[in-house]
């Protein structure tokens, strides 16, 4: 496959196909958001990040593809580093795909033509390679039908896996998810995490920022528990679950497992 | 309660009574649209006959008839033949081509600037937004009439008379008069530049529409833009240099006490399309700002997430949605425009309103007739405005289910 070729490519240019963290920290205005974020996520590894809302996870995860800029510390991602270096934040962009809560397709352009917009005016493919790739990548989440279809005439787990067709067009070595399914009713959720479960078998660098514990408990390689703009636990999800050690996590899985 | 055991019960469904006709909505709908038409038509037909009457009375004359009679006056500046030998229904005609000249000219330019400005008060940079700001906050909030007379008498009528006139580049001139800009004199030879240049235009188009099928089928991008605008300068220019410069320029010249010579514009027109044109530009500035804002954040977030650069964001993802959140509140301000133009009065710019229904109803003192034709035109220039909106607005909406 494409992915295997350049996965040894860049082995043997040395650079790390991951995600670095060091000592990142963002204010807004007043209010730190982030404090003093440090991880290192490999080429391959999927981290599940959960905790309270206001607790910085979406920040982070929104950092690493400069949607939100970081004020201090050092970022690197796929190895290059995020400055203010416009051609590196293109660069990254083009690198690392991401699917959000509330789906943002492009609602005045067909299924098909929101999957081929970044292949052809970022990646310069033709028309028809990009058409061929969406059509790949549309059979894979299990929606070739809707291709002519618009955005709203889509139900919304339909919508969403739209939107993680679409970050895959672009052939990205990481995929950030932001609460992908927080927006969805129950019976959508599945037909989402079913993908999301594939696509994390396929061996895609995953950072998903979720509270479906199922999800993070069969998938993730570790659980990462954020609250009040720090990293407050970090372990395999065995660990997690079973034995929690700080009194903050105990008392947020205590809340979210038993209702 | 009948109804209910009715359905509950195994035997067949029986239709429930009708009630009287007078609770009826259908009925009641019919007799009060029916009402309400009987009530207008009668209304009008009192008017009418009351007009009439007091028309007859007064030894007024009605119809036409007025329409082919010679006006005796003259218009200061008219896109057709005219002059005081000419009839009134050709002032008519004089007058509405110079308020269709006034409203054309502004809508361009209220439009040009309007989107300039739009999109300069959301720039980041922090003066380019003030000023914009300041912009739009002083134009939208002084009168228009005011600002016509800014126009006209402060800055125009301020100007120096013919003698000390002020010498722009390019053989133009600028004094209380107005502006003097050369005519072209076309010489032997010079429609070969013209069949040239309607060449360069039509290969351009070719160009453009084989580069988007290139782009679609191969994903390369051509340099379009910088191929026609060679295209359609280039080619033209180099059959005016090879056929010895076949044009000839008619300079204005002072003559005596004024210019002659030249394309003359008046201050009048200069005074009303300027006010006209910074005036709506401040309110299309303000549309364009809230099309753009009403865009949701996420769009251009999914938009930079899978790489588009902010140029391509905004031409690709944020301006066609923005689009169909700007253009009904666009076409009113095309509308209120023309309607403007008939402040053209107040300074004395021959437009339509100003000829038709100020001196021809004067000399005619035929009213009814001047001022239902009056109504007509505005009505007919506003409808086939709005109708064209309406066609683009269908054109770029979205699909929902």
């Amino acid at each position: 496959m494409a992915d295997t070729s350049r996965q040894q490519a860049r082995r043997a240019h040395g650079a790390s196909g991951g995600i670095l963290l060091n000592g990142v920290h963002k204010w807004y205005g007043e209010f730190h958001v982030l404090k003093d974020i440090n991880l290192t996520v490999k080429e391959g590894e999927r981290i599940v990040i959960c905790g309270p809302s206001g607790s910085g996870k979406s920040t982070l995860i929104r950092c690493i593809n400069r949607l939100e800029e970081h004020q201090q510390g050092q970022i690197i991602v796929d190895g290059i580093e995020l400055t203010n270096d416009l051609r590196n934040i293109d660069k990254i962009r083009a690198e690392v795909g991401m699917v959000f809560q509330s789906f943002n397709l492009f609602p005045h352009l067909t299924i098909l033509d929101n999957l081929c917009l970044a292949p052809i005016w970022v990646k310069k493919m033709s028309r028809a390679e990009a058409e061929k790739t969406a059509r790949m990548y549309l059979e894979r989440v299990k929606i070739p039908e809707q291709a002519l279809k618009y955005p709203g005439q889509l139900s919304g787990g339909q919508q969403q896996r739209v939107a993680i067709a679409r970050a895959l067009c672009m052939n990205p070595n990481i995929m950030l998810f932001d609460e992908p399914t927080s927006a969805l009713d129950p019976e959508m959720i599945k037909e989402v995490l079913d993908v999301m479960i594939e696509l994390a078998n396929s061996g895609m660098t995953m950072m998903c920022v979720t509270h479906e514990m199922a999800f993070a408990r069969s998938v993730a390689d570790r659980v990462i528990f954020m609250d009040r703009g720090e990293i407050v636990e970090m372990a395999p999800p065995d660990e997690f679950f079973s034995n929690p050690k700080s009194d903050r996590t105990k008392h947020f899985l205590s809340q979210i497992l038993n209702h | 309660m009948t109804a209910t055991t009715n359905r509950q019960g195994p035997g067949p469904l029986v239709p429930p009574a009708k009630p009287s006709l007078l609770y009826r909505p259908e009925f009641r709908q019919a007799v009060y649209q029916i009402l309400l038409v009987v009530g207008l038509v009668a209304g009008f037909w009192a008017i009418a006959h009351n007009v009439s009457e007091n028309l007859a009375r007064q030894n007024i004359a009605s119809g036409f008839g007025f329409w082919n009679r010679t006006s005796g006056f003259d218009i200061s500046q008219s896109l057709i033949t005219y002059n005081n030998q000419s009839t009134y229904g050709q002032a008519f005609w004089a007058g509405l081509f110079n308020t269709l000249l006034v409203a054309a000219l502004g809508v361009v330019f209220a439009t040009l600037l309007g989107f300039i400005i739009g999109i300069g008060r959301l720039s980041s940079n922090w003066l380019i937004a003030r000023l914009c700001g300041a912009y739009v906050e002083t134009l939208r909030n002084l009168p228009l009439l005011l600002q016509l007379f800014f126009w006209y008498f402060a800055v125009l009528k301020n100007l120096p008379g013919p003698r000390q006139s002020i010498v722009l580049p390019a053989g133009a001139t600028l004094n209380v008069r107005g502006l003097y800009i050369p005519a072209p004199v076309p010489e032997q030879g010079f429609n070969a530049v013209l069949i040239a240049f309607a060449m360069g235009i039509v290969a351009s188009i070719g160009v453009y529409m084989w580069a988007r099928r290139r782009q679609l089928a191969t994903g390369e991008r051509f340099p379009v833009l910088w191929t026609t605008l060679a295209l359609i300068l280039l080619l033209p220019g180099a059959v005016y240099i090879a056929l010895g410069q076949p044009l000839g320029w008619e300079y204005p010249v002072l003559r005596g006490f004024n210019f002659q010579g030249g394309i003359p514009i008046q201050p009048e027109l200069m005074a009303l399309v300027v006010g006209l044109s910074t005036y709506t530009a401040s309110f299309i500035a303000e549309i364009v700002r809230a099309g753009i804002a009403g865009v949701p954040r996420g769009q251009r977030e999914a938009a930079n997430a899978l790489g588009l650069s902010s140029g391509l964001t905004m031409r690709l993802v944020v301006i066609p949605q923005a689009l169909r959140i700007i253009i009904p509140p666009l076409t009113s301000q095309y509308l209120n425009l023309a309607k403007n133009s008939s402040l053209a009065v107040a300074i004395g710019y021959p437009d339509f309103v100003s000829v038709f229904t100020g001196t021809v109803l004067n000399q005619t003192g035929q009213a009814v007739e001047v001022i239902l034709l009056t109504m007509l035109v505005f009505l007919t220039i506003s409808l086939i405005t709005s109708a064209f909106m309406n066609w683009f607005n269908k054109h770029i909406a979205l699909v929902e289910r």
